[in-house]
């Protein structure tokens, strides 16, 4: 299955591959440009032999200090039909590059780019909500950022908000 | 026989039927021993709250009869867990949602003081927004804690007037107001 997927790849979408690094995982990764995610993930998915039909999990990684571009969007794919078979797309991006959304292909992706959205500020473009998802809207930064310190920059503006907005409720 | 004699010995001088008291003791006696909670519950106090109303511990022997999870029906909010910076509306909105007379118990450490949770997302401490009336330390806190705290609450209940009630209540709500008056936006 290994094989098909990476001939499939190298033989139809080779115009999308970033790079081709080995990477220490029992999954099979491949590293994707961001324009060709969307083209990349509709062909696997609907593609009569391989059939990934199944978004397992999007998620993102902040290599800061350790990689360049800083930022990889992960596509965990499986193939429901083949045994559950599963594959890795990464999706290198430096800091203030978007990236195509998902959502047509599979709507499940809809809240997970949010979340990566809300943790990393990596925005999608195309996507039908692109709002935070899991903090506050007034919250300024990315926490998952590895440059974010874990107490914040100091969360009393949220505090202040909440009781101005509160009195302002109150006063109409 | 004086009225002030009468006075210092309630219940003894006019028999069974009759008692002479002030309106204040009166009411406040009614109150202390009718204090409906609303747990609100986001984190493992909320479990520990269940085995205090259930009937090992049985806190309706205190006049904390039911839970009611309607605001409108309850006398005291009982903050039981960790609270987010995206819940604190949410608690807020609630508390002025509650029915005069009420109080708010902050149980265990998370509600009290954020706890181990010292990050981006949690409020350190419900009593930046609340005024807390009694703080129940414990991660999470034994049954008898939250039950002292409510024996506590009792007391408070008993001894203070309608008009200090509301005093404390305004003063602790112009300290918060006090205290988040600064901010620092980045």
């Amino acid at each position: 299955m290994k094989e098909k997927v990476e001939s499939f790849i190298k033989s139809k979408l080779s115009s999308f591959v970033f790079k081709e690094e080995a990477v220490n995982s029992n999954i099979p990764t491949f590293f994707i440009k961001s324009e060709g995610i969307f083209p990349v993930i509709k062909a696997l998915k609907e593609d009569k032999e391989l059939q990934f039909n199944f978004l397992n999990d999007l998620t993102a990684i902040d290599w800061l200090g350790k990689k360049t571009p800083r930022f990889e969007v992960c596509y965990l794919l499986r193939s429901v039909p083949n045994k559950h078979f599963r594959i890795m797309l990464k999706v290198p991006l430096e800091e203030g590059e978007t990236i195509p959304t998902i959502v047509p292909i599979f709507r499940g992706a809809n809240w997970p780019e949010r979340e990566v959205f809300d943790m990393f500020g990596i925005e999608f473009t195309g996507h039908p909500q692109m709002e935070r998802i899991l903090l506050p809207d007034n919250f300024q930064g990315h926490p998952l950022r590895k440059d974010y310190p874990l107490e914040g920059f100091g969360q009393d503006y949220l505090i202040a908000d909440l009781l101005h907005i509160h009195q302002e409720d109150k006063e109409k | 026989m004086g009225l002030n004699e009468t006075l210092s010995k309630p219940g003894q001088m006019l028999g069974d039927m009759a008692q002479v008291s002030t309106l204040d003791a009166v009411v406040n006696w009614g109150k202390s021993y009718s204090l409906w909670p609303y747990p609100f519950a986001t984190a493992c106090c909320g479990i520990e709250f269940m085995s205090t109303a259930c009937s090992d511990n049985d806190i309706a022997r205190f006049g904390a009869e039911r839970p009611s999870f309607s605001p409108r029906q309850s006398d005291m909010i009982l903050v039981l867990g960790t609270i987010t910076y995206k819940m604190a509306p949410v608690l807020r909105e609630i508390y002025d949602q509650l029915c005069e007379p009420k109080y708010v118990v902050s149980v265990g450490a998370c509600a009290s003081s954020g706890g181990m949770f010292d990050t981006y997302g949690v409020v350190q401490g419900v009593d930046r927004f609340l005024p807390v009336d009694i703080y129940v330390p414990g991660c999470p806190p034994r049954p008898e804690a939250i039950m002292d705290a409510l024996i506590k609450l009792q007391q408070k209940v008993k001894t203070q007037g309608l008009e200090a009630r509301r005093q404390e209540v305004m003063r602790k709500i112009d300290e918060i107001n006090e205290k988040n008056k600064p901010v620092i936006v980045r």
